[in-house]
């Protein structure tokens, strides 16, 4: 227990005083993720929208899939990522791996998913309960998709830090695509892992500390947005 | 707090109508059963100018289940008919821009955007490329009308269903149809909220407006009612008058229903299948 105290107390000590291999781990880590879920975000938002409110053969199969997706195991994204990467893999003459675009890619792959079925969820359950009226006051297919996603931005950014969180998090594909090279690919997850297995609990609570207050920082927000949007009724 | 200007800017008013509506030998399948029957009838003007003498309000009435609001959706273009056609004859009749423009329909629960009670309105005023200046004002009026002025920056999903459903009705009188259609808007009000949607609607047949409203309020219908439209199990059944109708309906089911008698189980058995049509 006392090891732990030790330990803890450093931790704070570290955050306190602003070390300069915390700050740039922390810094490489929403570099990372932030672009990830940008791009994730970018892709997902159009591509959830378009599955919501357009009919095309396919469609289910589309949409169960990017359900499936959701639970997506990083460390196979990691794989993945890394044989496509890989010298000798189709992308390899690009030389990505070990790279922070290579996380970037592998945290895009796991975020695009839940950015398309919550932008999809959303989307869907709103249209239904516009469409009547959108038609009855003619708007056009083009209002209606702006009304819609329009009044549906909170929980649109919802799905964005649901997807932060996730990316944040996440260690295994950022392990095997970046390599956790200090200085180049270390980000907190990694360094967590790689402090923790080289007994420095120190450094590692302190990172864990910091993942742990962005979490539930992401959190918080979500849930604030989520209330926002959806004020109670006066009876 | 906004303040509300106090002008009354027509949005469409000088434009050509649409009216009269007539359907012809019109069905509607839903789920392979037929839910409604050869329904041929005519609606005409109302109040507004050359056609002051035609009934105002018309009433579409019938027990739950009878095909009042599929009848109203069928009318105002939100779904298309099986068999027969939907078609206006008025001078703006050729143009289907102007067919949507000039009609409008409050739901019987109100669905409103995610916005404040002002935005609802503007809302449609907007994407009708009405100015700013005019959005504004025919805002302010109309919230003003309805009764809530002092709650154009509410979020309108925090209203009470009776200010919602008042939003929704001035959302449908914002751009000032020539025709409105309105599936039971006072179902689920209380009785002071229910006139104050009354009110809203005398208001509307004052500034010419055509009224086709379902309801199976029958109290509500003989107060506002011009003409009857009796629909049982998806045909009409009667058309008349309402002071014609309610002293003395010509068909046995529309004397059921006024007397509480049409029971939903007495249907099937009791009534034969196929009776004719009136109008």
């Amino acid at each position: 227990m006392q090891a732990f105290l030790d330990a803890f107390t450093a931790a704070l000590r570290l955050v306190a005083s602003g070390d300069q291999d915390l700050i740039r781990i922390i810094l490489l880590s929403l570099k990372v993720s932030l672009s990830a879920v940008c791009i994730a975000a970018l892709i997902g938002i159009p591509l959830g929208g378009l599955i919501a409110l357009s009919r095309f053969p396919g469609r289910q199969a589309l949409i169960v899939m990017f359900n499936a997706l959701m639970g997506l195991p990083p460390v196979v994204v990691g794989l993945m990522v890394y044989v496509v990467l890989s010298r000798s893999g189709p992308f390899g003459v690009l030389n990505l791996l070990f790279t922070p675009t290579a996380m970037i890619i592998a945290q895009v792959i796991l975020v695009l998913p839940i950015i398309v079925s919550l932008t999809r969820q959303t989307l869907h359950s709103l249209w239904l309960e516009y469409r009547e009226t959108l038609q009855s006051v003619a708007a056009t297919p083009a209002q209606c998709l702006a009304a819609v996603l329009w009044d549906g931005r909170f929980m649109l950014i919802t799905a964005i830090l649901v997807g932060l969180g996730r990316a944040i998090a996440e260690v295994g594909a950022v392990m095997i695509v970046g390599g956790n090279i200090d200085n180049v690919t270390r980000v907190m997850t990694t360094a967590i892992a790689l402090e923790a297995s080289k007994g420095d609990l120190a450094l590692a609570l302190g990172l864990g500390f910091i993942l742990l207050m962005i979490s539930m920082a992401l959190n918080i927000l979500a849930h604030g947005l989520t209330a926002f949007g959806e004020p109670e009724r006066r009876s | 707090m906004k303040t509300f200007p106090t002008s009354n800017p027509p949005v469409a008013s000088l434009e050509l109508g649409i009216l009269p509506l007539e359907l012809t030998g019109v069905g509607l399948v839903r789920d392979g059963k037929r839910v409604l029957k050869d329904l041929n009838c005519r609606i005409e003007g109302g109040a507004s100018g050359q056609n002051a003498d035609e009934p105002a309000k018309t009433f579409i009435i019938g027990p739950n289940g009878a095909g009042k609001t599929l009848f109203l959706k069928l009318c105002h273009g939100l779904i298309q008919p099986d068999e027969g056609e939907v078609r206006w004859y008025g001078p703006a009749a050729n143009d289907g821009a102007m067919i949507k423009r000039r009609q409008a329909m409050v739901f019987q629960r109100p669905v409103l955007l995610r916005r404040t009670a002002w935005e609802n309105i503007d809302f449609v005023l907007k994407i009708r490329g009405v100015t700013r200046a005019e959005r504004a004002d025919r805002c302010a009026e109309l919230l003003q009308q309805t009764g809530l002025g002092r709650h154009a920056s509410t979020q309108a999903q925090a209203l009470s269903f009776g200010e919602q459903q008042r939003l929704a009705l001035a959302r449908a009188l914002a751009p000032d149809p020539e025709i409105l259609f309105l599936d039971e808007p006072t179902a689920s009000l209380d009785p002071a909220s229910a006139h104050l949607v009354e009110d809203l609607i005398d208001q509307a047949v004052t500034s010419g407006k055509k009224i086709v409203m379902s309801s199976h309020d029958l109290g509500q219908a003989k107060r506002l009612a011009d003409e009857i439209i009796f629909i049982h199990r998806g045909r009409i059944k009667e058309r008349a008058a309402a002071p014609a109708f309610f002293n003395g309906p010509k068909n046995d089911l529309a004397r059921d229903f006024l007397e509480g008698k049409l029971l939903w189980w007495r249907r099937r058995s009791v009534y034969e299948e196929g009776e004719e049509q009136c109008c």
